[in-house]
């Protein structure tokens, strides 16, 4: 019964992060119908900015994910800019191959600047505490992690549907040129929605280098999971990412545990499948 | 189509020749550098073609087909490693497995539209490449590595003048070239191109678009199950990050793209540009530490998806389109 009280509570935890992480890319995907390829490799940036930050400046990752966040913020507008706005429209394939591409670029400039090495910041003020609950081990920098995820996910869920910014986002996700007659910029409605969408995954990743290690290839596993979080749970649905993130979350602690470690993403991923056939529009999408 | 020889196919028979000729000159191939990156181009060629029947002819863009690839790298493996055979009895095998997989894959997932598609042969990838991760009797994570064999094609291998790689190579691009060349112009083309252009549309005029589909992925993944097998004896081992990651999937997408979608040219010209950028680059920034090719090519894709979209045959039709009278038509190549 202990086991089955910490698989549960890892699975709870690990979903909340992969919530976070893909809050992110369910926002700019039920936007702009847009797969930002490059997600991952943006939660990895946020993890070295905090990184270098801690390594260098000693700052704690539970001050430095503002500074991720931020950073993120403005590598999301820059990229919308640059690459999305100039992709979009013109086939299909194009934004998502785009992004794709700054994937690359991303991943192998940190590679030949960092090396594919794993960092991992030591002295930090969570470093190794952990709380008994009941006989299952909770690691206090994934549980505050897991605690950030609510309250950011609650923000933006909050600035979604009470506010006229995130009324103004609505109304360009459901039909662009209706809310350019009504006045909407919808220029700039893209343009912060990509630097929110980015500031999400930078504060993820910011807090994330409390507990695990940064390289190169960090993003690979998060930013699969994040797609299929999001397609589980309904393009641009908050509270259908969050439903779906905690699902993966479970499959992925319980399968790795009562069945073997080494098919938890494989259970996570055929999970997936099942219920995309059953629902092909995932659980909460339209 | 009429029997009157056209531009491409003066082109195709111009460049076979050409590409067939090259091995017998000295200083052609043998076993230098550029044949290597000969040799690349035309399996990448291939491959790109092979995915460009189901992804650019009949619309249905597959993120899955590293699955279909290393099928077919294990199943030439598989044969010279574990059955102590050749690899020409694997190869076939693979492809026939590879074509039953991406069907028995495809029929429930052709029903999922846009990015659900994709992100559901993405899975499919994730799924297949870890179960061959952890399936000891395919050599798990470490992979089959080839024991020393005999120099031919009997074994399909060669250890110092790489001509037999070279002519195999061509081979498997005059079929898959040839096929989709002969497709182009019968009836079954037109089917794939019906169904990309409106599947609705497709079926009110009598085209059964599953069917149409399924054996559009078939050929495909058949096709591109060869590609792996030639890829398994040309590397001499296998393993599955090396032949069934999403890496290997967005390959066959990026080289399709560049070149030009659904053209029948562009596969070519995308791995003519591709394949000797990432080589020659790797072989020669070298120095300026580890990743500087990849960075170069995703830059390059970045660039292509921001200024033509439509890829290399989009600026030749841009240019052939201003200097002739006569307009260009969509699927002409």
């Amino acid at each position: 019964m202990d086991n089955f009280l910490q698989v549960l509570l890892d699975g709870v935890l690990n979903g909340l992060v992969y919530a976070l992480v893909a809050a992110g890319l369910s926002l700019i995907w039920g936007v702009m119908d847009v797969i930002n390829f490059a997600h991952g490799e943006f939660l990895m940036v946020g993890m070295y900015v905090s990184y270098w930050l801690g390594f260098i400046l000693k700052i704690d990752p539970l001050f430095s994910w503002v500074a991720a966040g931020l950073f993120l913020f403005i590598l999301g507008a820059v990229t919308y800019k640059i690459i999305i706005r100039n992709s979009l429209g013109k086939s299909g394939m194009a934004p998502l191959l785009a992004t794709f591409g700054l994937s690359m670029v991303l991943k192998n400039f940190c590679m030949n600047r960092f090396t594919p090495n794993f960092r991992l910041l030591s002295g930090t003020i969570l470093e190794g505490k952990t709380l008994s609950f009941g006989g299952a081990i909770i690691s206090v920098p994934q549980l505050v992690t897991a605690l950030f995820a609510l309250v950011v996910l609650s923000l933006l869920y909050w600035m979604l549907k009470k506010t006229r910014l995130g009324w103004a986002i609505q109304a360009t996700a459901m039909d662009k040129e209706a809310a350019e007659l009504m006045g909407i910029k919808t220029e700039n409605i893209f343009l912060l929605v990509f630097g929110i969408g980015g500031a999400c995954v930078g504060i993820t990743g910011g807090l994330m280098t409390s507990y695990l290690a940064v390289y190169p290839e960090v993003g690979g596993l998060f930013s699969l999971i994040a797609f299929v979080v999001v397609a589980l749970g309904g393009f641009g649905s908050i509270p259908g990412a969050l439903l779906a993130a905690l699902l993966i979350g479970l499959v992925e602690s319980f399968s790795g545990f009562y069945i073997a470690a080494v098919v938890k993403y494989v259970a996570v991923f055929a999970v997936y499948l099942a219920v995309i056939l059953l629902r092909p529009r995932g659980l909460f999408g339209w | 189509m009429t029997k009157k020889t056209t531009l491409s196919d003066r082109l195709w028979y111009l460049f076979l020749a050409a590409a067939l000729v090259l091995p017998f000159i000295p200083g052609g191939i043998g076993n230098s550098f550029h044949g290597h990156v000969l040799t690349m181009v035309l399996l990448y060629a291939a491959m790109a073609q092979a995915w460009n029947i189901i992804s650019g002819y009949c619309g249905q863009t597959s993120f899955g087909h590293a699955v279909f690839f290393g099928i077919g790298a294990y199943g030439a493996a598989m044969a010279v490693v574990q059955f102590n055979t050749l690899p020409w009895y694997g190869a076939p095998v693979g492809a026939v497995v590879a074509a039953v997989t991406s069907v028995l894959i495809s029929a429930p997932c052709f029903k999922l539209k846009g990015h659900y598609f994709a992100i559901a042969t993405f899975a499919i990838v994730e799924i297949f490449s870890r179960l061959f991760m952890i399936w000891d009797w395919v050599g798990g994570a470490i992979g089959l590595d080839y024991p020393i064999l005999d120099d031919g094609w009997r074994n399909f291998s060669w250890s110092s003048d790489k001509n037999g790689y070279y002519l195999g190579a061509l081979a498997l691009f005059t079929l898959i070239f040839g096929v989709v060349r002969w497709i182009e112009s019968h009836r079954m083309g037109y089917y794939f191109r019906a169904v990309r252009e409106g599947q609705e549309t497709a079926e009110s005029l009598g085209v059964h678009s599953t069917a149409v589909k399924l054996s559009a992925m078939a050929l495909s993944a058949g096709l591109t199950a060869l590609c792996g097998a030639f890829f398994a004896q040309y590397n001499y081992r296998v393993d599955p990050p090396m032949v069934m990651s999403l890496d290997i999937s967005m390959k066959f997408l990026l080289i399709t793209i560049l070149g030009g979608l659904g053209t029948f040219w562009g596969p070519l010209l995308g791995a003519a540009v591709l394949i000797p950028l990432q080589e020659y680059t790797r072989a020669y920034l070298s120095h300026l530490g580890s990743g500087v090719d990849l960075i170069i090519f995703g830059i390059i894709i970045i660039l292509t998806m921001i200024k033509q979209p439509m890829g290399i045959m989009g600026i030749i039709r841009g240019v052939t389109r201003r200097t002739s009278t006569v307009p260009a038509k969509e699927g002409d190549a």
